[in-house]
């Protein structure tokens, strides 16, 4: 059962890293990559928002939406399937944590809340977020593995984005030609990045 | 010698700027100092102290890979010697094998003149078609974008055939070296500037895009499986590893043929013994950081024990002792030549240490975990060169705040 779990960790963090292989989560990836003290930042944002937010929807899907689940409040919604409903209510489940989450941390947490600063808020729309929840879904995960998936989908963001970051820190001493400065050349590392992150694939513990 | 070093000094002013052949000033610069050191003394309060350019160091590199060169050719030609059916060596036909026969050496896997002529014929053209294509490629650069020619070229056009199956097709090597050189150094504003080695981009670039002429049981043995005598098998010792039900004992390569190279692989990675020769040479040289070798073996040992205690019913590769690791595959290969790239791996020394270590580490867990591939070398270098910037970034920090705290206190 653990070596199921690890698989599923293993995979979420590399093989199927959200950034490089499923390209969600890009505009932040490319955008807060430019230090490797924010990218980290950011980083430990999604891991946090991503291992609550995945197992909490993965818990609304099965016990409200699902074909049925409303059977036991009532016989007569024993037949109602609300699945349709899973996007707005996945959103704004992923909004409300952020926003409850970032309360709770400015109240009592003052430290963390300042170190994760400005990124909370700012995750809220990342599609990284909304992709774990929604690959939740589609394949089916139980709540473990929802949080296995969730923290390993968000620790996989976060190695790929302060890699990144160094990475991009380092380049600041290249040369690249005029047309690929900037951004440009920031494509072509995130794209030699991911070759680097398929020595995973395949893995089977 | 004096009339060639005046002919070179007449000529090149039409390289200097203002010259008629201004734009070609970075060929004539290679040419150049390939025959003489440079002539420029440095007036002022900065001066160079060492004789070991770049150059030269590229150089060195070079020689140390040598017997490497010349031990993958001859190990090219013994397997494919071996394999062939006796007798049917008249029936071989292509260019390969008229070129044999006109040098008459025949393919008796007994005669080293055979088998070395036998690897040379698969080594030759491919080192040829590399070095013809990715130094175009590199020429072109440097007078469009008016940089120097840069010598680790050399380097990665050897490292690259010596990686490849000897029977890669030549117009792969061609688009591999390629993609290496232009994508993963050029654009990034050529060597030094890059943060993945070259010559393992371009490998693994044909790993993914042509993954039946670089991986499987036929592409090892330089002949085609018509000829191969009955029951031969071209499996790698470490892809037999994966199939087979019991370890080390059960394939018929001992560890000597195997730490010799006497064995199935890339052109140039099978002997360990020939990589151990570069090493003295690196070393002596003090070319390559001993450093990051160090952590690879440190890494292997611990990883590969640790697999060892563990054990698996199922996989018969948690039993592989780490003295077999070292010798199967590429792994030695890797660590004298791969890992110690100056650019790729991490730049400060106690960052050096992580990053061998973790290359150690991942090398054995991937190999024994990872089905999908029989040799994890490649990908956890190229791995670990995304990490080693990070690796550097949180060493200097911590010198920082070391140096800091010291003062404070």
């Amino acid at each position: 059962m653990l070596e199921h779990y690890l698989n599923l960790a293993i995979r979420a963090m590399f093989v199927e890293n959200m950034a490089l292989v499923f390209f969600l989560g890009i505009c932040s990836f490319l955008a807060v990559s430019r230090k490797v003290e924010t990218a980290l930042g950011l980083g430990i944002a999604v891991v946090f928002v991503e291992t609550l937010t995945v197992p909490l929807n993965n818990l609304l899907l099965n016990h409200l939406l699902a074909e049925g689940a409303l059977g036991r409040l009532h016989p007569g919604f024993a037949d109602v399937d609300l699945t349709f409903l899973s996007f707005i209510v996945f959103i704004s489940t992923i909004a409300a944590t952020v926003q409850i989450v970032e309360m709770v941390l400015d109240r009592h947490f003052p430290a963390l809340h300042m170190s994760l600063g400005v990124f909370l808020p700012l995750i809220a729309v990342n599609c990284a977020i909304l992709g774990g929840s929604l690959f939740m879904s589609e394949r089916d995960y139980d709540f473990v593995e929802s949080v296995v998936f969730g923290f390993g989908a968000g620790f996989g963001f976060l190695l790929a984005i302060v890699a990144l970051a160094a990475i991009r820190e380092r380049l600041t001493y290249s040369n690249p030609p005029a047309g690929l400065r900037g951004l440009g050349i920031t494509f072509v590392s995130v794209g030699l990045m991911s070759i680097g992150f398929l020595m995973f694939s395949g893995i089977q513990l | 010698m004096g009339f060639f070093r005046r002919f070179l000094d007449r000529q090149g002013r039409h390289f200097d700027s203002g010259g008629r052949l201004e734009r070609f000033q970075p060929l004539w610069e290679a040419l150049d100092s390939f025959f003489y050191t440079s002539g420029k003394v440095t007036r002022g309060s900065v001066h160079l102290r060492d004789g070991l350019d770049l150059k030269r160091m590229m150089i060195i590199v070079v020689i140390a890979l040598l017997p490497c060169v010349f031990w993958g050719m001859y190990n090219t030609g013994l397997q494919a010697n071996l394999a062939l059916d006796p007798g049917r060596g008249g029936d071989l036909i292509g260019w390969r094998y008229a070129l044999i026969d006109w040098f008459g050496v025949g393919y008796d896997p007994g005669s080293v003149l055979a088998n070395l002529v036998h690897g040379a014929v698969y080594f030759i053209p491919l080192y040829v078609v590399t070095m013809v294509v990715g130094g175009t490629w590199e020429v072109l650069f440097s007078i469009v974008r008016r940089h120097p020619i840069n010598e680790g070229f050399f380097v990665t056009g050897l490292l690259f055939p010596l990686i490849l199956p000897a029977t890669t097709p030549l117009w792969q090597a061609a688009i591999g070296i390629t993609w290496g050189v232009v994508i993963a150094k050029e654009v990034f504003g050529g060597t030094g500037m890059n943060f993945l080695n070259p010559a393992l981009v371009a490998r693994a670039s044909l790993f993914y895009s042509y993954p039946i002429q670089i991986t499987g049981d036929q592409v090892w043995t330089p002949l085609a499986a018509d000829y191969w005598y009955d029951g031969y098998s071209g499996a790698t010792p470490l892809a037999q590893l994966k199939q087979d039900a019991l370890p080390s004992d059960s394939f018929g390569v001992s560890w000597w043929d195997s730490f010799l190279g006497l064995e199935l692989g890339s052109l140039g990675e099978t002997s360990a013994a020939a990589c151990l020769i570069g090493l003295v040479i690196l070393l002596y040289t003090r070319v390559a950081s001993w450093r990051v070798m160090a952590g690879v073996t440190i890494g292997t040992v611990i990883m590969a024990s640790l697999l060892n205690v563990i054990g698996s019913d199922t996989n018969p590769m948690f039993a592989v002792p780490f003295w077999w690791h070292f010798v199967l595959g590429s792994w030695a290969f890797a660590t004298v030549f791969m890992v110690t790239d100056p650019v790729t791996s991490a730049w400060t020394e106690r960052g050096k240490w992580i990053y061998g270590l973790m290359i150690g580490l991942l090398i054995v867990l991937v190999r024994v975990v990872n089905p999908a591939y029989p040799e994890s070398v490649m990908l956890v270098i190229l791995f670990m060169n995304v990490f080693a910037p990070l690796i550097d970034h949180y060493v200097v920090k911590a010198n920082i705040r070391r140096r800091l705290r010291r003062s404070e206190g």
